[in-house]
């Protein structure tokens, strides 16, 4: 087994940093942690760090290095679910997804190897989606998921291929890169060890009796001398992501990329899973106020990240924003399968040319849920009733032989017109009885002085004149 | 005026304008009515082109005319965009004329929204033609229809009232029906030929 780990030096800084398209006018952000009396600096930005803020400084260092910057305390829970966020994204790759602890991921890529091509290529991949979703990162290929992970810290892009030379190369490492439990490595540079290579030469049993078995069992995992025991990654059922915002978003415009974000992050999320989704929901929050929900329901299973953007998007710009948006959040709980559509081979569409799914999601998207329907016959032989919406696949209608209009109106309406010329009729229409919506009627084919064809009717039995009140039901268009 | 055999370096050195060299292709969408296919110069409908119908009233027999092509366009891959028609399409006479209604989607929008959902349909290239009554629209935003249907490479077909036929426009065909001294259709402007001088008459049967 080759494992391939991507540590994540800033995951918790890119997580925040990621939110918003970069601006060379906002202020340097600096990442805190630590009870309220001790804050100190987790991380920086580059502008930051380039003032000469460094992690581990007290917060009082840093104020008195840089007059000006937006302090954010480290939200624990939020880079969780980074975390997981990019396990599901390393799920796509690889079926083995390990979740390391201090922000790394290590993932199986022998067997890959066969769908995403040799290492070097495969590399490449990884490494253009992190940068696409704005983490910077460290990669490395080993044996074991531990000795990637130490090797990756040591020298980005290392690929160690040969089980072989696992020991012999591990051994030339510095013992911090090991990341041995509870931080030995500071009491073994201590005693003189600062290789991995001095602590492996040194005798099992005495290091058992002095630092225990947790000890023996981390340097085991690193040269693979002992089955994996961490638990498998499993993605997630759904999808559940927010965006919190520093400051009060007061115009949909600026919701755009942190949604383009989120959205992105889904379809990573589906690609993963290889599902799709057909409904999912956006949640703006307001300070002190119910969330406004915008629910965004597809016809048919998605999961292109342009696709989903899009419909999100113009379902957002619908809505009128009463008050400032405080956080966004993005929840999906069904995520049915999806079936990508099929193309021809020689299929000569145009350019900007786009399947009939996603015209559909466009118009309702624009014009609402309701606005694009088919009509279909029913078997009821009264006018008002014998059409309606379909709702599913709808059957064929079988053509009549009388006389049927080509336009309806939804409701008769009286018409008012003179020198109408009765051409066909009377066909009477009696029936209904049975649900309270009798109806009884003579229907005339009529033309009118302007050369229309109405299909107009009058009360049963009643012959009309030329000035009788006819009620006009539809054109002959 | 020189001899005759100076015109022929003149004509291939292609300075002299020849009037029309070559017929249109023969590329038009069949309308199932013989007379209006004389008339038109390919043949049919134009394939990738804005059509427009001018009339003088709804439920002349403006739907009679464009049915039959339109049984042919609609199908299930490529079902008929109907956007804002003024009335309900009545399923049982547009099914008497050959169109299948499970591919036909109506469009429900007013205002803009209609020649946007115009363009989006000719855009996408996935209707097989799109139907529109548009109400108002200028010079440009028919232009723009006219390139989405070319883009598209999908036929369009604008419905609108006879009194915009002062109006220049940009479709490849323009059409309209006149009801005096009888109700016949007269072609206004059609790309690729001269319009003809008679108007015609399509025999209304099954009305």
């Amino acid at each position: 087994m080759l494992w391939a780990c991507i540590v994540l030096p800033h995951l918790a800084l890119d997580t925040l940093l990621r939110r918003q398209p970069p601006d060379a006018e906002a202020p340097p952000l600096v990442l805190i942690d630590g009870p309220l009396q001790a804050r100190h600096v987790l991380d920086a930005d580059e502008v930051a760090r380039a003032a000469g803020i460094a992690p581990g400084q007290p917060l009082a260092t840093a104020h008195a290095l840089l007059a000006r910057f937006d302090a954010v305390a480290h939200d624990v829970a939020l880079t969780i679910r980074q975390h997981d966020l990019l396990a599901a994204w390393a799920y796509r790759y690889s079926a083995e997804v390990l979740r390391l602890s201090g922000d790394a991921i290590a993932l199986e890529v022998q067997r890959s190897q066969r769908l995403f091509g040799d290492w070097p290529g495969f590399e490449r991949k990884l490494r253009d989606d992190l940068a696409a979703m704005g983490f910077r990162h460290r990669l490395a290929l080993a044996p074991t998921p531990l000795a990637a992970r130490a090797l990756a810290d040591a020298a980005d892009g290392a690929a160690l291929t040969e089980p072989g030379q696992l020991r012999a190369q591990l051994a030339k490492l510095p013992l911090v890169h090991a990341k041995l439990p509870d931080d030995l490595h500071e009491a073994f540079a201590r005693m003189g060890v600062h290789r991995l290579g001095a602590l492996l030469a040194l005798p099992r049993a005495g290091l058992r009796r002095r630092f225990g078995a947790a000890l023996l069992e981390h340097l085991d995992d690193l040269l693979g001398e002992r089955p994996i025991p961490r638990p498998r990654y499993v993605p997630p059922d759904r999808f559940d992501t927010r965006i919190a915002f520093n400051f009060d978003v007061e115009n949909l415009a600026a919701l755009a990329f942190p949604l383009r974000r989120l959205t992105g992050d889904l379809a990573t999320f589906l690609a993963g899973r290889d599902g799709g989704v057909q409904r999912f929901v956006l949640g703006l929050g307001h300070r002190g106020r119910a969330p406004t929900r915008v629910v965004i329901g597809l016809l048919q299973p998605e999961r292109e990240a342009g696709a989903l953007f899009e419909s999100a998007r113009s379902r957002l710009e619908r809505i009128v924003l009463a008050r400032p948006v405080e956080w966004l959040r993005l929840r999906a709980d069904e995520l049915p399968p999806f079936v990508p559509g099929g193309r021809d081979l020689f299929d000569l569409r145009p350019e900007h040319a786009l399947p009939l799914a996603q015209l559909q999601e466009r118009l309702r998207a624009r014009l609402g849920d309701d606005a694009v329907y088919r009509l279909e016959a029913t078997p009821d032989p009264r006018p008002e009733h014998a059409q309606r919406i379909a709702t599913d696949d709808s059957r064929a209608a079988t053509p009549t032989t009388l006389p049927r209009p080509t336009w309806l109106l939804p409701q008769p309406v009286p018409l008012r017109t003179h020198g109408l010329r009765v051409l066909a009729g009377p066909e009477r229409i009696e029936s209904g009885w049975w649900d309270g919506g009798d109806l009884r009627r003579d229907y005339y084919v009529l033309e009118t002085a302007e050369g229309q064809r109405a299909w107009a009717f009058c009360p049963a039995g009643e012959r009309p004149g030329p000035q009788a009140g006819w009620m006009l039901h539809g054109w002959f268009a | 005026m020189g001899e005759p055999r100076f015109l022929s370096p003149l004509l291939e050195s292609r300075r002299v304008w020849h009037g029309r060299a070559q017929p249109a292709p023969a590329d038009g969408i069949p309308s199932g009515w013989p007379t209006l296919d004389q008339a038109l110069p390919q043949g049919g409908w134009p394939a990738h082109a804005l059509s427009e119908i001018l009339l003088p009233a709804d439920g002349v027999g403006e739907l009679q005319l464009v049915l039959p092509a339109l049984g042919r366009l609609a199908t299930r891959e490529r079902p008929v965009l109907v956007v804002a028609p003024p009335y309900l399409p009545g399923v049982a006479g547009w099914s008497a004329r050959g169109v299948d209604m499970r591919h036909v989607l109506v469009v429900g929008a007013v205002g803009s929204e209609i020649l946007w959902a115009m363009e989006q349909g000719l855009r996408s290239a996935a209707c097989g033609a799109v139907l529109g009554w548009p109400g108002e629209a200028d010079d440009r935003a028919l232009r723009r229809l006219q390139v989405a249907a070319d883009t598209g490479r999908t036929p369009a077909f604008l419905f609108r009232d006879r009194r915009h036929a002062a109006q220049a426009s940009p479709a490849a065909l323009r059409i309209e029906l006149e009801t005096r001294p009888q109700p016949q259709w007269r072609v206004r402007k059609c790309r690729g030929g001269q319009p003809p001088a008679q108007a015609f008459a399509l025999s209304r049967a099954g009305a």
